[in-house]
């Protein structure tokens, strides 16, 4: 089991009384990297939601990074994810720095992994600047910076190569690698399946709130 | 809980001192608030001074709603709630520090517009410092409550408007009892059992919040 570290079985995730997730079988092992594929509202966002302790179970068996979704402590499991979203997901009147040293001292980590997160990410030479100022591309690479500084156990990423360049998506390509050397397991949303040939996803089609196909 | 409490304070704290929301939107609001009230009192200073305490705390309750709205608004953008909850901060310590922060702010446009009250609607001056403490463990309470239903209200559609229907009846018996010790502090009388409502109210919110602001932030 402790290979394993997103297990869900028949999961069900409900909105009022709709469906998002429908009945959801997933494994991911230990320094994988899942690749969620479908049309938008097939259920990508809910399931990345669902693996951060961020909407309960409804129905159905879930463990995640070796705790049980079905508990009611998910703000235990939160501590030990990270979520990277679409957009913006920071405080906008906050300096680049004063969103990672928030990050940093919420979970206690040294404010000394800060430095090399941004040199990681290249956003060095933008310590100081307001995160509002940013561009949609630097807010993406402050997240990643953000989850660096935390270092948890899976990354959840929605929709991380949405709007990047070629050398953006190259960079988030070399940064997967190293994340996933690292031991770390990473599930991600994608409209196009991955370029780069270092990595070798598992990749499941959603449709509906079910996973239709994997390969 | 206190480190927590700490962290989300000198947080919300820093954005505000960077944004410049309070000082340059807020309290302008909250003194044109005070100067039109004066205005339609009309030019007797006697009669002004009388409803000075009432006027006072409505403006400030106008006030106290926009930073309320903007204090729970910051956790509430796009991209950031997932973000701040995959933390798994206490909640208690994230209700006491936004509580802190939210009163602290709460706490300089409260001296401002008593400032204004003793220019604008010509408050004795001495009353109106000895009047101080009350407003300031009044506000206090207001920003307790205030962190409650700004969590409660910002998952929902049209919560600017949401949250003045839903602090209103909580916020009635801070304003009563915030008023007749304005009152008093000015023109003399009892004092005491309008403080003991409001540290009640302090005290009751705070215990609330630390007891149920996580269920609230996940509803």
């Amino acid at each position: 089991m402790t290979d394993v570290a997103v297990r869900l079985e028949n999961a069900v995730v409900m909105q009022h009384d709709f469906p998002l997730l429908s009945g959801v079988d997933f494994v991911a092992p230990v320094g994988s990297l899942s690749v969620l594929t479908g049309a938008n509202g097939a259920g990508k966002t809910s399931l990345l939601r669902l693996l951060g302790g961020l909407v309960p179970l409804a129905s159905g068996q879930g463990t995640v990074v070796g705790l049980s979704l079905n508990g009611d402590d998910r703000r235990a499991l939160r501590r030990r994810v990270g979520w990277l979203g679409h957009e913006g997901s920071f405080y906008r009147d906050l300096t680049v720095r004063e969103n990672l040293v928030f990050a940093a001292r919420a979970l206690e980590r040294p404010l000394e992994d800060i430095a090399p997160a941004l040199e990681r990410v290249g956003l060095s030479a933008r310590t100081n600047t307001l995160t509002k100022s940013l561009s949609a591309g630097q807010r993406r690479r402050l997240g990643l910076a953000w989850l660096l500084v935390r270092r948890p156990e899976l990354w959840l990423l929605d929709e991380p190569y949405a709007s990047l360049d070629d050398e953006g998506r190259r960079f988030l390509d070399d940064l997967l690698a190293d994340v996933l050397a690292a031991g770390a397991t990473v599930v991600l949303s994608a409209h196009d399946p991955l370029r780069s040939a270092a990595l070798v996803p598992q990749t499941y089609r959603l449709a509906g709130g079910r996973i239709v196909e994997s390969s | 809980m206190i480190r927590v409490a700490w962290l989300v304070a000198r947080k919300d704290l820093a954005i505000e001192a960077r944004s410049r929301v309070l000082l340059w939107q807020v309290l302008p609001f909250g003194a044109l608030s005070l100067l039109l009230s004066g205005l339609a009192l009309g030019p007797n200073d006697a009669g002004k001074s009388t409803s000075a305490p009432g006027l006072f705390y409505l403006v400030t309750l106008f006030t106290a709603l926009l930073m309320i709205h903007r204090a729970s608004e910051l956790e509430h953008t796009s991209g950031t709630r997932e973000s701040v909850a995959t933390l798994g901060l206490d909640p208690a310590g994230v209700f006491l520090g936004k509580t802190l922060a939210l009163t602290l702010e709460l706490w300089v446009t409260g001296i401002v517009l008593l400032a204004g009250s003793v220019l604008i609607l010509h408050t004795a001056l001495i009353g109106t410092v000895h009047a101080l403490p009350s407003v300031l463990v009044t506000l206090g309470a207001m920003g307790a409550a205030g962190t409650m239903y700004g969590a409660l209200t910002a998952g929902v559609d049209g919560p600017a408007t949401l949250l003045p229907i839903l602090t209103l009846p909580a916020f009635a018996p801070l304003l009563v009892a915030g008023e007749r010790s304005f009152s008093a502090a000015l023109h003399g009388g009892a004092l005491w059992e309008w403080w003991v409502i409001v540290v009640v109210a302090l005290v009751g919110y705070l215990a609330v919040g630390v007891l149920l602001y996580g269920v609230l932030e996940e509803s």
